[in-house]
């Protein structure tokens, strides 16, 4: 996983609350074996006219001129509602979003980002409802510090937290799956005393 | 003696699987049984080869072809060569590593929310996880299951943990007893109606009253499958004889002496008395009528008794804008009766509504309709959950039934839950269906999905919209 330290990018306001997981990637999509291939299909049914995906729609937010090459994305509440599926962040990553900001995230999901290295920041409704507001005008441009835990658009600033291990390991790009098999003899101890049936 | 702190039963399963709390690390717990299927593991595999690592306990991995399997034929290769890629992807990863793999045809497959109740391969006091969101569905056994993504997957397969966050808990209590011809589907799209499709992000729910310990394991898979669709992280039900009734003898439960081991744990597991949850809802079971969705979300629920709402019912500015656009999308006017919502589509199957208490309600309503017909301009399918439901059913005469009354009778899968396959919906299409999501797109691009029970859907199929079947 690539390290995260600070970002500054161009905004794309999509606000639209309970965007599932469905929408960020639909199920005709999903019959990939490898990790790649997905940025193409985000959002396909509102992004594209056709099924086939040729004709772009003039009318969705990320297709306007002006949101061209937006790397953060201005979410509305509980988004990534619905399934499991990492499809959805590698969509968004693929596509070149590396920051989502929204008032609330599905837990799936937003675990879901922090493993691929998509930073989830939570933000309170007021502070989201403030950067709405500022978008329209287009090229809203934020920085996002993760060592600090700030989000900076001109004046305003804005403080998020993250739990301490999600943070770190962006922070390192910690292999996590390596870090635990550091531990292995704790989990061999565990597992040494659970029940039969177990 | 010493004097301990009451615990909730999520806090108790947290306890009984933490390998470690390290300052500074999120806690590691232990996960004692991982399903897998096609599409949410081969970047996993891959992963671990990238690695040159092993599957750490195969033995507690269990693989099955679900989502994007047809449901015409076992051939691998019948639902397109995307879903053929997956499926022997799967097959040759499952070889690699050791893991048992039920695959097209075989006595065990179906989807890995039926099969792993079914073969005693659940238990009460695990953990469970799968690369779906739908892993919800075991947690009526008591067990603590939920979804994970696929570097999840990884994780697990690599170390048998998995890292997580404490979450929050909230009972759900459904008092008293639920009236005749209320499911267990209307149950938990009632409670989602109350709560909102996002009311129990953050926490783990636990469901218990009266009309939960009522309720059959099929019916108490229906209610668990369903928290996620409400933003819970799992859904638990407290195990109790119901429960241990329903494990003893499946083919990969404990026998024997550990079996009576294990009901003693498992009977310690329910939440302590004086217990404190960080939320409580109280709903009356008498209050629960029969439900359908309206909208693009569960949340959008109402009776089948009630019309269609309003964008000016809402005080929320969000729920009011999802309510203009959900009405759009689904092609609704507000004030419309429920029952006068014409359907031209039915599906009875998903890891929701997919068992043999659940076929037996359909084919039950279809009797009742004596001899009448799916309306002709309907399409209904009906696809068992598994090939032991499938076999079940065929032995009880249900598929007569239903064929004898012009649905169709398919193969075991996820089938039109998601789309993945070809059993998808066209554009425009109304259903009436049995699964757990009405998202838009869902069951395919522009079609409008109507969840609810396998009773309303048999009885749209035959009428062609929706009916109070307990008028």
């Amino acid at each position: 996983m690539e390290k995260f330290n600070t970002h500054t990018g161009l905004v794309v306001p999509l606000d639209i609350a309970n965007v599932d997981t469905d929408q960020i990637i639909p199920k005709q999509f999903l019959q990939k074996t490898e990790r790649v291939g997905f940025g193409v299909h985000l959002f396909h049914d509102s992004r594209y006219l056709d099924h086939a995906g040729t004709q772009e729609n003039p009318d969705f937010v990320i297709n306007k001129p002006e949101y061209k090459g937006a790397s953060i994305l201005l979410a509305g509440e509980n988004f990534g509602c619905g399934s499991s599926r990492e499809h959805a962040p590698w969509a968004l990553q693929e596509y070149g979003f590396k920051v989502i900001l929204a008032s609330s995230f599905a837990d799936i999901f937003y675990g879901n980002c922090i493993n691929v290295g998509l930073l989830p920041i939570k933000l309170s409704e007021t502070e989201i409802e403030q950067l709405f507001k500022l978008s329209p005008d287009a090229q809203l441009t934020l920085t996002v510090d993760l060592p600090n835990n700030t989000v900076t658009c001109g004046e305003l600033s804005f403080k998020f937290s993250l739990n301490e291990f999600q943070q770190y390991s962006l922070e390192n790009g910690v292999d996590s799956v390596g870090w635990t098999l550091d531990k292995l003899d704790t989990i061999k101890a565990f597992e040494a005393k659970m029940p039969a049936w177990q | 003696m010493t004097i301990s702190t009451p615990q909730t039963m999520y806090e108790k399963l947290w306890q009984s699987h933490l390998v470690e709390e390290a300052q500074g690390e999120t806690p590691l717990l232990y996960v004692d049984r991982h399903l897998i299927h096609e599409v949410t593991s081969p970047q996993a595999f891959a992963n671990l080869r990238f690695h040159n690592r092993p599957v750490r306990h195969p033995e507690r991995t269990i693989a099955t072809m679900d989502h994007n399997i047809s449901t015409r034929s076992i051939k691998i290769d019948a639902a397109g060569e995307g879903a053929a890629n997956q499926l022997r992807a799967l097959a040759i990863n499952c070889k690699d590593f050791g893991i048992e793999l039920f695959d097209m045809g075989h006595k065990n497959q179906g989807i890995a929310h039926v099969i792993g109740p079914e073969l005693g391969l659940t238990l009460p006091g695990t953990i469970i996880v799968c690369g779906d969101s739908h892993t919800a569905t075991h947690g009526a056994f008591g067990a603590l299951a939920f979804g994970i993504g696929t570097s999840e997957v990884e994780h697990v397969f690599a170390t048998q943990t998995l890292r997580q966050n404490k979450a929050k808990t909230m009972m759900i209590e459904v008092k008293g007893h639920v009236g005749a011809g209320i499911s267990a589907k209307d149950i938990i799209l009632a409670i989602i109606g109350k709560t909102g499709s996002a009311g129990a992000t953050g926490y783990v729910v636990e469901y218990c009253g009266e009309a939960i310990e009522a309720l059959s394991m099929e019916e108490r898979m229906t209610v668990c499958n369903m928290s996620i669709e409400f933003g819970a992280k799992a859904g638990l039900i407290a195990p109790d004889q119901t429960t241990f009734d329903y494990v003893e003898g499946k083919e990969y439960a404990p026998k024997g002496d550990v079996f009576e081991q294990a009901v003693v744990d498992w009977t310690n597991l329910k939440s302590d008395i004086d217990a404190t949850f960080d939320a409580v809802l109280t709903l009356e079971a008498k209050d629960i009528k029969a439900q359908v969705t309206w909208g693009t979300n569960p949340g959008q629920v109402i009776s089948v008794d009630g019309i269609v709402p309003s964008p000016e019912d809402f005080s929320d500015p969000v729920e009011k804008e999802s309510c203009i656009n959900a009405l759009k999308y689904m092609g609704l006017t507000a004030g419309t009766k429920m029952t006068d919502i014409q359907v031209n589509k039915v599906f009875i199957g998903s890891c929701t509504n997919s068992r043999i208490e659940d076929l037996r309600a359909a084919a039950g309503v279809v009797q009742k309709y004596e001899g009448q017909q799916v309306v002709d301009t309907i399409d209904a399918i009906i696809v068992p959950g598994s090939y032991r439901v499938k076999e079940q059913a065929e032995s009880e005469g249900l598929d007569k039934i239903f064929i004898n009354a012009g649905f169709e009778w398919r193969l075991p899968g996820c089938s039109m839950c998601l789309g993945m396959n070809d059993d998808v919906l066209a554009e425009g299409d109304r259903c009436a269906s049995t699964s757990n999501r009405n998202f838009e797109g869902r069951q395919g691009r522009g079609s409008r999905t109507h969840l609810v029970s396998p009773e309303m859907a048999a009885a749209a199929a035959i009428t062609g919209h929706f009916v109070d079947l307990n008028a």
